[in-house]
């Protein structure tokens, strides 16, 4: 074994989802991912089983960890109590802890989701919060979005939500010292920690691509891996 | 059939839902989606089935979309749900039930790792300890808020004032019941009915006097996926998930969809209004969607609490065809007005999904 394989192996993820693989498919057959992307998540289980270091460091940086998506139906299908999904989890985990996700087009987008999602909960308390939704990066929430997000003030009192105000309520303001505590539990459980690797590698990775990174969600390397494809994924 | 041991095969199917007292914790996607959907189910549990719930204002996100989206650590989550048990020990509730079904998957999973792995709940009792002074009890009894409308949904049903009944033909209303992933695929004993024959929004529908469609793709996702949604670049595994399931169950003719995630329901609704507009499709009678809603839009509806107070304004395909078949009297002109009849315009109409 070497060193990857052993810090895979600490991950309690990874002692939970992978028992007594017997090689039979069954995960590659209940799983969405696998009938649109170029996905096996047999072919996952079988190079972690094969505890190859060469093997596992590709497996790392490429996009076939990043093609699940996380709904877990293989934990139910498995005949033997393994669970792909949560293995994947453990696989992302460490391909940030080591950097090698931004050696992969479907990897390095953990930026966008960091700052879409992971920001959004230490700083507002939600996971998605509707004044981050803007509707140009929406497209596809259609006309009444548009109209909910223009006129959210309105709507999210007609829905009798409490939106931005104190107290308890649907869409209430979370109170700062809330956020404090949040922010604490970030900084001691490795929250902090891996989202400044992921922004520190994914720096390092816009200089050597030649485009401009700065902290907002407009600047060049935001743009291109929260939009583009460059190459196949899909079957 | 021996019935004693039948029902000694069920009872593995069956889920213990906490009679009273509970600490409600929310869901960041329904409450930016569906803000409606929460008010009303407080209102049903207690205006209607007068029971105790409880909010503390200081619990936020468990983090668990982050942590599907692989950008929060399980470390880091399993100290934000303790600090949600946290606030439960403080207030004196033991029973906790969450708004959210990623939520009640994440956590379903912590309690879990901590009957496997006690280290771990030691561990996260320092670290939330050393960040907040709290202390915790793990709650005796989680249930999703769907599984809670499940437990009542005969007093709902006694109360009705509408039922799933087509008022023109007298025959009951097909619905599809869509179960999000995380209420019962990894941890099959949290859910009613397990993970093979989940019955909490299909108990809903057939107690309210509709009859639920069965249909090959019935137990597939929705297609949310976490990064496959959030990344615009990776939206094209979504859409195709969600078609795959309406292409499903297009011949069975649903009158409606059933969902109990507070995700599902926003995909299964704007994904028909994109099919529509990117090959002309649409899913539903003349033109129309099939309408998609929440567990508590639907009893809100049965209850007779008027369909704009639900939120049903806030889906992009069009609900009027399930509230005609139900015969369900509505406001059109209200549908969307702001607090005290305020004009605050409407949305532009798509330019194939009939709305």
């Amino acid at each position: 074994m070497g060193k990857l394989y052993d810090m895979l192996k600490k991950d309690v993820r990874y002692q939970e989802a992978l028992k007594a693989c017997i090689n039979c498919g069954t995960c590659s057959a209940i799983c969405p991912a696998a009938s649109f992307y170029c996905y096996d998540p047999l072919e996952i289980m079988e190079i972690v089983q094969s505890q190859n270091e060469t093997q596992l460091e590709e497996l790392l940086k490429s996009d076939k960890i990043w093609y699940c998506g996380e709904c877990l139906s293989c934990s139910t299908r498995c005949p033997r109590g393994n669970t792909p999904g949560l293995l994947i989890m453990a696989l992302r985990k460490l391909s940030q802890d080591t950097g090698l996700f931004v050696e992969s087009e479907k990897g390095r987008q953990q930026l966008a989701l960091k700052r879409a999602i992971g920001d959004n909960i230490v700083r507002t308390g939600y996971c998605i919060y509707i004044d981050t939704m803007k509707p140009e990066r929406h497209p596809e929430s259609g006309p009444v979005y548009e109209w909910i997000y223009n006129n959210r003030d309105e709507v999210m009192k007609r829905m009798g939500a409490n939106y931005k105000g104190d107290g308890p309520g649907p869409m209430r303001n979370i109170p700062q010292e809330t956020l404090d505590e949040i922010k604490k539990i970030f900084d001691l459980s490795g929250g902090t920690e891996l989202f400044e690797n992921i922004e520190k590698y994914s720096e390092q990775k816009a200089k050597e691509m030649g485009l401009q990174f700065d902290e907002t969600t407009d600047c060049e390397y935001f743009n291109e891996i929260f939009t583009k494809t460059t190459k196949k994924h899909t079957l | 059939m021996i019935i004693e041991g039948k029902q000694r095969i069920w009872a593995d199917y069956q889920k213990e839902i906490a009679d009273d007292h509970y600490f409600y914790v929310r869901s960041c996607i329904r409450q930016n989606f569906f803000p409606a959907s929460e008010v009303t189910f407080w209102k049903i549990i207690r205006d209607y089935v007068h029971k105790d719930i409880f909010e503390n204002e200081h619990h936020s996100s468990c983090s668990g979309i982050g942590y599907h989206s692989d950008v929060v650590p399980f470390t880091t989550t399993q100290a934000v749900v303790a600090r949600q048990f946290a606030l439960m020990t403080e207030n004196g509730y033991k029973n906790l039930t969450s708004s959210c079904i990623t939520s009640f998957g994440v956590y379903s999973e912590v309690l879990e790792t901590w009957k496997n792995f006690p280290e771990e709940l030691e561990r996260t009792r320092d670290i939330l300890y050393k960040a907040t002074k709290r202390e915790f009890e793990v709650p005796e009894n989680v249930a999703h808020t769907s599984d809670l409308i499940f437990k009542y949904r005969n007093q709902i049903n006694d109360m009705a004032k509408y039922r799933l009944v087509n008022v023109k033909t007298g025959e009951p209303l097909n619905g599809v019941e869509h179960i999000g992933c995380h209420y019962a695929k990894m941890f099959p004993s949290k859910g009613v009915g397990g993970a093979e024959h989940p019955y909490v929004l299909a108990g809903m529908i057939e107690s309210w006097g509709g009859r639920v469609v069965d249909y090959p793709e019935r137990r597939a996702c929705c297609g949310f996926g976490f990064r496959q949604y959030f990344v615009q670049a990776n939206r094209g595994y979504s859409v195709a998930c969600t078609k795959r399931k309406f292409e499903s169950m297009e011949p069975y003719k649903p009158d409606f969809i059933l969902t109990n995630c507070p995700g599902c329901p926003y995909f299964l609704d704007r994904w028909q209004y994109v099919i529509a507009e990117m090959e002309g499709k649409t899913y539903g009678e003349n033109g129309y969607g099939i309408p998609v809603l929440t567990y508590e839009e639907l009893a809100g509806l049965v209850l007779g609490i008027d369909p704009w107070d639900l939120g049903l304004q806030m889906h992009q395909v069009s609900v009027e065809p399930l509230l005609d078949k139900m015969g369900i009297s509505y406001d059109p002109v209200k549908k969307y007005l702001g607090v005290d009849n305020k004009n605050i315009g409407q949305p532009t109409c798509p330019s194939v999904l009939k709305v």
